[in-house]
């Protein structure tokens, strides 16, 4: 930097009040000018910045504070020369009053220079120029208020905010333009700007903890932010150019942007399964299978990763699947119970008992067989102590459909038996008439065998002792064509 | 049923909504609370307050009244057969939300569509009643966008016009027989009539003003349109014809291509697949051909085969490459239409030139110094020092030119 360097003979030395002095720039400038002294003659500096570090350069002379040359020529400058040296005056570049001056020197002698984008100098003020105007554009866009209070029918709200250069003045019309009808006040670490209905001040910089550090009204904003996105058109470069890092720790919105990353491609890749799993229940189709889970366990952690499962009434617990990776006959029940969901584990409750009881007449193995259910979350209503069961409804059985292919699909059983409407629901896709439908072996959409039947909890629930006898006698029949069947293929492939 | 918080409805209204690709908050009247005491501007210029890690601007409230619809139109998340959680706001709801969040500077505005309840007519006074309290009763000078039902009385459409800074109407598809097919409550014929009306009282409006000041405000922002690409199987050259047609008939603003996403609960009438970004994007390299650009539809199509751009590179480029004979072209010489075709060279990069080239005869240390990028134009250029020699004529330009494959990934970080 020219500072560093020893003064010329005969150099001056200019002192402005501040970093925003640009008043005080012009009127040195003037007069230097019409003194006809070369801009290597100057050097530009600003009260403080001395106590800031910069080397004293002193002894220079100090040129005449008042008064001009009444015979001088006047000096010419553009209009738009000069509004382009007023907003580059603003950047935080230590040596923008040099430059400027250098500028309006050399523009006495080539008229025109401003309108030359190709010229060293032009094209560093230019580049200056532009870099407020971004940095004044952030501010507008960025700022982001909080609310403290009311006073006198107004309400009162105060930001933080931290620009690259020394634009905060500048803004103040801005904002007092736009948030007329309410209280405000700007903090930065160099100035604060405030407006209170009648009239605009400036005072002293501040720091973060001088502002509230939460307002009621961010956490809609945060719903509104991770909800507009859509995670189909992933595009982090653009983001990141346009709202750069370093804005984020003041933006209450980013903090979430990791997590929304995170979660896109999956929430796309369940999207177009989802479709393309509905193609399948009409034209049986085979899916291509990219990027779907490999292993169950994957899938399990992949589902408990999903915020867009349904959560309202549920318990958070997800209940995994239970039995052999690969196993011949899978049983899929409707939805984790009480017991189920504080153990982690399906069919542990009086249902599972039942269905243990039904398994040892019938002669299937527990052990040998794959349970699931096709809602893998408890949905409950709280009454007292209790947590009273409740049916899952239909938009919530559909989320969990394509999970449960996935499974079935892992699990590659050679039947798959659903006990209850839920669990024919999920296979289908729509409402099954279980009487009409069980006691024999459908074809899937997938050309899966599917057996329908009724769930054991059904069975629980009948009132009259002949009636619950008449019934459970039907299951068994129901889960012995199910052994049956599964032998069968065993021994025939 | 249980209530649903205004922060659920949120959740589900804002979702519902972000299949529209508009949310411009610009070029629109001049406007500040000074005088009114109230709350909201208006600049020339709109402002991002927030980008979404899709790369989206955000700068409105972008959000449905309801997603409830009579409607099915496939392709959307919002048809009636379609399974989505469905919510409502009050007209209050939407005010308050609105002043809450434009307060805090998160937002420019309000972009505020709806799905169809009850009747077109009784949606649209709805959405007009939102924007009247705004403007009336908390003097809100922030934007407002409209979308407006075709199927609504014209009386509210001019209703609509008085309070908001932009109105639009969406084409849905490329031709009446795609809506016909896919959106089978909706008339092509139909929207284009509402749009040519909304067309007429925006430019009678702007010829009022003119002679006085007086006159009232009509949409000053203009009006817009959205175009679904990929849910049928219109080729490039059909959308664009029919972009041009509008923006010739009608005096839109803007045409908005949405590439048909896949959505949840998806119709299994429609492709599913990843959505066509790079289609999309070529597709608005495209249109500003059309309009800032001085090329016709049949020019850009040149640079495609079989109707479609192609999406390897930029179409500007491969009209370019079909054209050689018109290149190399003198920088300290050429018009500025000729510049203007130079691939890689824009509307700025141009009017620098004009501009420099009155100083000096430009060398390429110049144009390194105003453009962004000397290395792609080098081929269709001459300068002082500076003749691209052959090149123009090997056959491997084509490669060298196209851009390093990665860039096409969609989920490239």
């Amino acid at each position: 930097m020219n500072m560093m360097t020893a003064p010329i003979q005969g150099a001056y030395r200019i002192t402005l009040a501040s970093e925003v002095d640009r008043d005080g720039w012009r009127d040195h400038a003037r007069r230097l000018l019409q003194a006809g002294i070369a801009p290597e003659q100057v050097t530009w500096t600003v009260e403080g910045r001395r106590e800031a570090g910069e080397l004293d350069l002193s002894p220079s002379a100090i040129f005449p504070e008042q008064g001009s040359d009444p015979i001088a020529p006047p000096v010419r400058i553009s209009k738009t020369l000069l509004s382009l040296i007023n907003t580059a005056l603003l950047h935080s570049n230590e040596d923008r009053f040099d430059l400027a001056y250098r500028i309006l020197y050399r523009a006495q002698s080539i008229p025109g220079l401003h309108r030359n984008p190709a010229d060293p100098d032009m094209l560093k003020l230019n580049r200056h120029a532009k870099a407020i105007r971004r940095d004044i554009h952030k501010m507008h866009a960025f700022v982001r208020f909080r609310k403290i209070g009311d006073s006198a029918g107004r309400e009162q709200f105060v930001a933080w905010f931290e620009p690259d250069h020394h634009i905060t003045q500048a803004v103040a019309p801005f904002f007092r333009n736009r948030f007329t009808g309410m209280d405000w006040l700007i903090v930065t670490p160099g100035a604060s700007i405030a407006w209170d209905g009648q009239k605009l001040s400036v005072g002293p910089g501040g720091c973060k903890d001088d502002v509230p550090q939460e307002d009621v009204i961010e956490a809609e904003w945060r719903t509104y932010y991770a909800n507009i996105f859509n995670p189909a058109r992933v595009k982090i470069g653009a983001m990141k150019s346009e709202m750069p890092m370093k804005y984020w720790k003041n933006l209450p919105e980013a903090e979430l942007i990791p997590s929304l990353l995170e979660q896109a491609g999956t929430r796309v890749e369940a999207m177009v399964a989802r479709g393309q799993e509905d193609m399948l229940f009409e034209d049986r189709m085979d899916k291509p299978a990219a990027n779907l889970p490999t292993s169950l366990d994957q899938l399990y952690t992949l589902l408990e990763q999903q915020t867009d499962a349904p959560m309202e009434k549920f318990s958070d617990r997800l209940v995994r699947g239970i039995g052999p990776d690969h196993a011949d006959l899978m049983i899929i029940g409707e939805q984790p119970g009480d017991q189920e969901d504080r153990e982690g584990r399906p069919f542990v409750g009086p249902a599972g008992q039942l269905l243990d009881r039904v398994f040892e007449e019938t002669g299937i193995d527990r052990q040998q067989t794959f349970l699931t259910n096709a809602v893998k979350r408890f949905k409950y209503t709280q009454r007292g102590k209790r947590r009273l069961h409740e049916t899952p409804n239909v938009g919530e059985i559909n989320y969990y459909r394509w999970w449960i292919e996935q499974e079935i699909r892992l699990v590659d059983p050679r039947l798959v038996v659903a006990l209850g409407a839920t669990a024919a629901r999920s296979l289908t896709g729509k409402p099954v008439k279980i009487s009409r439908h069980r006691g024999e072996i459908l074809s899937g959409a997938d050309g899966r065998s599917i057996l329908i039947t009724v769930h054991p909890s059904y069975l629980l629930r009948i009132p009259d002792e002949q009636g619950r006898q008449v019934e459970y006698a039907k299951f068994v029949r129901d889960l012995q064509l199910a052994n049956q069947f599964v032998r069968q293929e065993r021994t025939s492939r | 049923m249980s209530k649903i918080s205004r922060s659920d409805k949120l959740a589900i209204l804002a979702d519902a909504a972000k299949y529209d690709a508009s949310c411009a908050s610009s070029g629109s009247v001049k406007r500040n609370s000074a005088k009114s005491g109230g709350i909201g501007s208006t600049g020339g210029m709109g402002i991002c307050h927030s980008y979404a890690p899709d790369g989206r601007c955000i700068s409105l409230l972008k959000i449905l009244m309801t997603n409830y619809c009579m409607f099915d139109c496939l392709y959307c998340i919002n048809r009636s057969s379609s399974n989505v959680r469905r919510a409502a706001f009050t007209v209050q709801e939407i005010v308050d939300l609105t002043l809450d969040f434009y307060k805090r500077n998160y937002i420019e505005g309000l972009f505020l569509s709806s799905g169809i309840i009850r009747s077109p007519d009784y949606t649209m006074e709805q959405l007009v009643e939102v924007a009247r309290r705004l403007r009336e009763v908390h003097k809100f000078g922030g934007y407002i966008h409209l979308k407006t039902i075709p199927e609504a009385d014209p009386e509210l459409l001019r209703q609509a016009g008085q309070y908001a800074d932009r109105l639009s109407i969406n084409i849905e598809l490329p031709d009446d027989e795609s809506i016909a097919r896919l959106a089978p409550e909706k008339d092509g014929k139909l929207i284009r009539r509402t749009m040519d009306n909304l067309g007429k009282k925006v430019r009678e409006a702007k010829a009022e003003r003119k002679s006085s000041r007086k006159a009232p405000l009509f949409a000053p922002g203009g009006h817009s349109t959205q175009m679904i690409i990929g849910a049928d199987a219109s080729d490039d050259a059909k959308i664009l014809t029919t972009s041009n047609g509008l923006y010739g008939s009608y005096g839109l603003k803007r045409v908005y291509y949405s590439a048909f996403s896949p959505i949840p609960d998806a119709s299994s009438n429609l492709p599913v697949q990843a959505p066509p970004l790079l289609r999309e994007h070529r597709l608005y390299q495209a249109d500003w051909l059309l309009r800032f650009y001085g090329f016709s539809v049949a020019e850009i199509m040149e640079g495609g085969s079989a109707g479609q751009l192609d999406l390897t590179i930029d179409p500007k480029l491969a009209w370019a490459l079909q054209n050689r004979a018109g290149f190399p072209v003198n920088i300290n010489l050429a018009d500025k239409e000729s510049l203007l075709r130079i691939p890689g060279l824009g509307g700025k990069g141009v009017g620098k030139i004009l501009q420099a080239r009155r100083f000096t005869a430009l060398r390429l240390a110049d144009l390194e110094r105003i453009c962004q990028s000397v290395k792609k134009i080098l081929p269709f250029i001459t300068t002082a020092d500076w003749h691209p020699g052959k090149q123009l004529d090997s056959l491997n330009l084509y490669d060298r030119l196209k851009p390093p494959p990665e860039q096409l990934s969609l989920f490239g970080a």
